[in-house]
């Protein structure tokens, strides 16, 4: 396992190099001078020439990448100067929200996809199959903020079951924490479900037709045993692939979530530092939740290893 | 004796004979039923999406106000005879709007499609074919499927200001790497193929069996992956729009009225519901002719 680890390790070298270059470049697409750009058109040259050099604008680009790749090893991202905070600070104060809605929305999924993923496999052709996969297909069609919006004109606007936006910390309780997350939750965590039901229900039929499905079937065993104790378990790799990969997908996702119900969390951060043009910010962002995704990745691929011995020991 | 335990074999044999046929055929029936029903979703998926197609070209036609033509009297009013899908926050015709948006959306899709389809054709024909270029190309993609799409979308947007081409732009290299990867693992398989292996001993350069004879056969993820990026572009161009990172106000993309409907959502439910249903149903649409495509054109993931 060490060295599956080790290996899994290294490998992560490269593509947090691209990562790294990629977010560091996005800045300089910026036609023409980007302090310029950040302060707009009324400021003075004597404004834009210090910003520039509080940026490192006048610095050659190579050094500027040096610069900026050595502060991030050491955690610091940089400062909003619209913020007049360190960009690591902004990102502490808005990660919270994000997390929350992430981890609500996920669970949401699993909880609605698993089961339906299983049924459609083990009703496969049925009516109940067609119908799991067609309300799938709407799911994946459903962009989470237009599921969102929709959400939110029923059940806020006419019904008045839920608050229409705004966000709770869970210091102020946890039902009321929970009562201002559930249509975001449910707007972000649908995709995800129609996702995992899919690749749940591809898997298990997968599972289902091999041999010792039917070994374990003639032995007696209750048909409860087979499907849960026996294929589900085997099902698992790719199910676990499909999670780990939403909830990255899911971050991002949460960003634009965030927005439609007013919630203070890295989408809204990164949306105003859009507006003002605030790159510092744009850039640390986008690089931590990257890196968080390799992360997660990385996450599932140990898990691989930990469920499946075949695949640790490739090799 | 001999010749009626044969004669009794010999029909033992033709009823097993029939009753395997007779089997393969239910097999058959049960095959052509499945597709049946999922080309027929195909068909209607197709179906929705060249309407769409249609109300996006003959916009200026369909639509009998002016997107942009502002109406203050008439702000605000639901649906009615005149103005179908009721008026906005400034009097425009909601109805001229959402036609409007739709040939953004299907602009950005198609451009999007495209360029992502000949860009991941060429990367990842290059990669499967010259080991080489492969550890560094991949590594690329990882690297750029690392970041959600919509946040490198909106870095690419905000860092080169908002227009419809840099949407284009931001979108095409946010997709790219999926069509790329999708290409290499089919392209590594063609490559092994006997009959490459035989225009390479004809004498045939690299450039002609890379392009002339292993390109057509990598072709079907291209289009199958072109059809699902369509609709993930014009996801992420709304949602674009919808956070002020994408097509500029006031030009009518459905993300741009969504984002007023928002701001107007206990007024007028019509700005949300009516762009937000559009949306949607040509997502389905493209979905729906995706999957069917996939079947069609590769039955070994049949049950994906």
């Amino acid at each position: 396992m060490l060295a599956y680890t080790g290996k899994r390790l290294v490998s992560l070298v490269p593509i947090l190099i691209v990562v790294a270059v990629v977010v560091f470049f996005v800045m300089h697409l910026t036609p023409g001078d980007p302090a310029a750009v950040m302060l707009g058109t009324e400021a003075s040259q004597a404004d834009i020439a210090q910003l520039r050099h509080q940026l490192g604008l006048d610095e050659p680009v190579l050094a500027q990448f040096v610069d900026w790749l050595g502060g991030v090893a050491r955690g610091d991202l940089g400062t909003s100067i619209f913020m007049k905070m360190p960009v690591s600070q902004a990102i502490a104060e808005h990660v919270g929200p994000t997390l929350s809605l992430s981890i609500l929305a996920q669970l949401v999924a699993a909880v609605l996809a698993l089961p339906l993923g299983i049924l459609a496999a083990k009703k496969r052709g049925t009516a109940t199959d067609q119908m799991v996969m067609g309300v799938s297909l709407l799911g994946i069609s459903l962009p989470s903020f237009l599921l969102g919006l929709f959400l939110m004109l029923v059940f806020a606007v006419e019904l008045r079951w839920f608050p229409v936006s705004g966000y709770k910390p869970l210091a102020d309780g946890f039902l009321e924490h929970l009562r201002y997350l559930v249509l975001p939750a449910l707007a972000l965590g649908s995709m995800q479900a129609a996702l995992i039901a899919r690749m749940t229900r591809a898997s298990m039929l997968e599972v289902l037709n091999q041999g010792y499905i039917e070994i374990a079937r003639a032995k007696g065993l209750r048909e409860i045993s087979v499907v849960f104790k026996h294929a589900l378990r085997n099902a698992f790799i790719p199910i676990v692939t499909v999670v780990g990969q939403s909830f990255a997908l899911l971050i991002g996702g949460a960003t634009v979530t965030e927005t439609v119900f007013n919630i203070p969390g890295l989408g809204q951060l990164i949306v105003n530092a859009v507006e003002r043009r605030d790159y510092e910010v744009i850039q640390g962002v986008v690089l931590v939740i990257a890196a968080l995704y390799v992360v997660l990745n990385l996450i599932v691929d140990l898990l691989y290893g930990l469920i499946d011995p075949r695949i640790r020991h490739k090799r | 004796m001999s010749v009626v335990m044969h004669n009794h074999t010999a029909s033992d044999r033709a009823a097993a004979l029939n009753e395997a046929r007779l089997q393969y055929r239910r097999e058959q029936r049960r095959i052509a039923w499945r597709s049946f029903v999922r080309h027929r979703l195909a068909f209607a998926g197709s179906i929705i999406v060249f309407a769409v197609l249609l109300l996006a070209v003959f916009a200026p036609v369909i639509a009998r106000f002016d997107p942009l033509a502002v109406d203050v009297a008439n702000r605000l009013k639901g649906p009615d005879a005149m103005h179908w899908f009721g008026t906005d926050n400034f009097g425009r015709d909601t109805f001229s709007r959402v036609a409007y948006g739709a040939r953004i959306s299907m602009f950005v899709g198609i451009s999007v499609a495209l360029i992502t389809g000949v860009l991941g054709l060429l990367i990842g024909l290059l990669a499967s074919y010259f080991r080489r270029l492969d550890y560094a190309l991949m590594r690329i993609c990882d690297g750029l499927m690392a970041f959600p799409a919509i946040l490198l979308a909106i870095a690419i947007v905000a860092a080169m200001g908002p227009k419809v081409g840099n949407v284009i732009l931001a979108l095409s290299v946010v997709y790219t790497p999926n069509v790329a990867r999708a290409v290499r693992s089919v392209g590594l398989v063609v490559k092994e193929q006997t009959y490459v292996e035989a225009l390479g001993s004809l004498g045939a350069g690299h450039a002609r069996i890379l392009f002339r004879h292993i390109a057509p056969n990598c072709l079907t993820p291209v289009i199958v992956q072109g059809t699902f990026i369509f609709a993930d572009a014009i996801i992420s161009e709304a949602a674009l729009s919808f956070l002020g990172a994408g097509i500029p106000a006031p030009a009518a993309s459905w993300g741009n009225i969504l984002y007023d409907g928002k701001m107007y959502i206990f007024n007028a439910w019509w700005m949300v519901v009516f762009p937000g249903a559009l949306l949607m149903l040509t997502v389905f649409g493209l979905n729906m002719a995706g999957d069917g495509m996939r079947d069609l054109l590769d039955p070994h993931t049949k049950d994906k």
